[in-house]
């Protein structure tokens, strides 16, 4: 077994899981935190990208015990109480989902890219953000709602 | 998923002795290939070597224009160094385009030259650059170091601590991406430090990644995207797969290297 400690949303979490049990098996199984998705568990959709530290990391791809001593946000650490995070209000405003599987990484990465582009001073124009979403599969769609969200939100956050 | 026991190693030696005290152990860096590795049944360590936790392992050192890259270096961290973009802004743009940004903020740099992936971007780098592998035991050059597929000078245990490399005079990387996997179809890195060009090809070769003689020797003559023209790229000892066979490969060979050209 191996000791996971780790802050989730805040909140601090020890316990002793199975070595080779998954990050986002951790966040499912073991805290029941739903939101966050296992689309293809092969790293390429992004259904379950998640904020390591901050950055967002794919969490079908990391196991739990690399997340020792690390902040993890996901989904459900965005909204504060009631009010929606801005790039969550922004996906409901814009449609920016259909089905809905695949947005909570959809938003953990967009809010990930619009911090990342902020702090290096750079531009997320509407060509970045599609090629930031290289990441993240939408098999309903087409982007265009999603790209929208993003991009209104970054003038919100 | 998969049975493996995990260790966690707060410096190197006491990775390297986990490593020899376990039955067949694998070195945990990212984690993204060995992972996805795992989960498909192509890879069963009795055990795993986390590094992640050695902060010595980490981070970008520029010193004039010496260059060393710790091993748990981030493909993100590396994108986004101001030195190293300024002194080589092609390994930074390399960097930057290796699988899409939640996988770079695992994947690092010892990761991906530890496991010698035929389409990876960083070989071709180390390669051009006349790079120099830095274990916890000696110093191996790239030369020496890449070794067919999948496969490196690394001895059984061996852990890659960092890459040092002399920044280039100019230099530029051109890949085109399956357009599905995002790996290198063919990668070309391209160097060029005083008359001395070099030429490395990832993605194409049989046996991984190797430099290309005819083009470096088109390119000190010439060092134009035109030079290219002249030389004859054989199809000998590339990659035939159901992405493409060896005439497209050797023809993009020719079309990254313009484009590498062009671009530094």
């Amino acid at each position: 077994m191996a000791e996971v400690t780790i802050k989730v949303n805040g909140a601090p979490v020890s316990r002793d899981v199975p070595d080779a049990m998954l990050l986002v098996e951790f966040l499912r199984e073991e805290l029941r935190l739903t939101g966050t998705h296992v689309g293809c568990d092969t790293s390429q959709c992004g259904a379950c990208v998640v904020h390591l530290d901050g950055r967002a990391v794919k969490s079908c791809t990391t196991l739990a015990a690399q997340a020792y001593g690390a902040e993890v946000t996901t989904i459900e650490g965005l909204a504060a109480g009631e009010e929606l995070h801005p790039m969550q209000r922004a996906f409901h405003e814009n449609h920016g989902l259909q089905c809905g599987f695949c947005t909570p990484g959809m938003i953990m990465t967009g809010i990930d890219m619009v911090r990342r582009y902020r702090a290096a001073g750079q531009e997320l124009d509407e060509a970045a953000i599609r090629h930031e979403l290289e990441g993240n599969l939408c098999r309903c769609t087409g982007y265009h709602n999603i790209v929208k969200s993003i991009r209104q939100a970054a003038g919100e956050m | 998923m998969f049975q493996s026991t995990y260790h966690r190693a707060g410096s190197v030696a006491e990775a390297r002795a986990l490593l020899d005290g376990a039955e067949e152990a694998k070195i945990l860096a990212g984690g993204q290939t060995l992972l996805p590795t795992m989960k498909q049944g192509l890879a069963a360590p009795s055990d795993l070597v986390d590094l992640r936790g050695i902060a010595a392992l980490r981070g970008v050192t520029v010193d004039g224009g010496s260059v060393t890259i710790g091993a748990m270096t981030t493909h993100a961290e590396v994108a986004a160094h101001d030195g190293l973009a300024r002194l080589c802004p092609a390994l930074a743009a390399l960097a930057g385009g290796i699988g899409d940004p939640a996988v770079r903020h695992m994947g690092t740099i010892g990761g991906s030259v530890a496991n010698n992936d035929p389409a990876a971007d960083y070989p071709a780098a180390l390669l051009a650059l006349d790079a120099v592998v830095v274990t916890d035991a000696r110093e191996i050059p790239a030369e020496e170091y890449f070794a067919g597929l999948f496969t490196t000078a690394l001895d059984e245990g061996e852990i890659v601590t960092s890459v040092r490399f002399t920044a280039p005079g100019r230099a530029a990387y051109a890949k085109f991406p399956n357009p599905a996997s995002r790996y290198a179809m063919v990668g070309v890195f391209v160097a060029k430090t005083g008359d001395d060009v070099r030429v490395a090809v990832t993605g194409a070769g049989e046996d991984g990644v190797f430099r290309h003689e005819g083009l470096e020797a088109a390119l000190a003559a010439d060092f134009s995207p035109a030079a290219v023209d002249g030389v004859e790229i054989s199809g000998e000892g590339l990659m035939s797969d159901i992405h493409g066979g060896v005439d497209y490969r050797a023809q993009l060979i020719a079309v990254m290297a313009k484009r590498a050209v062009a671009a530094a």
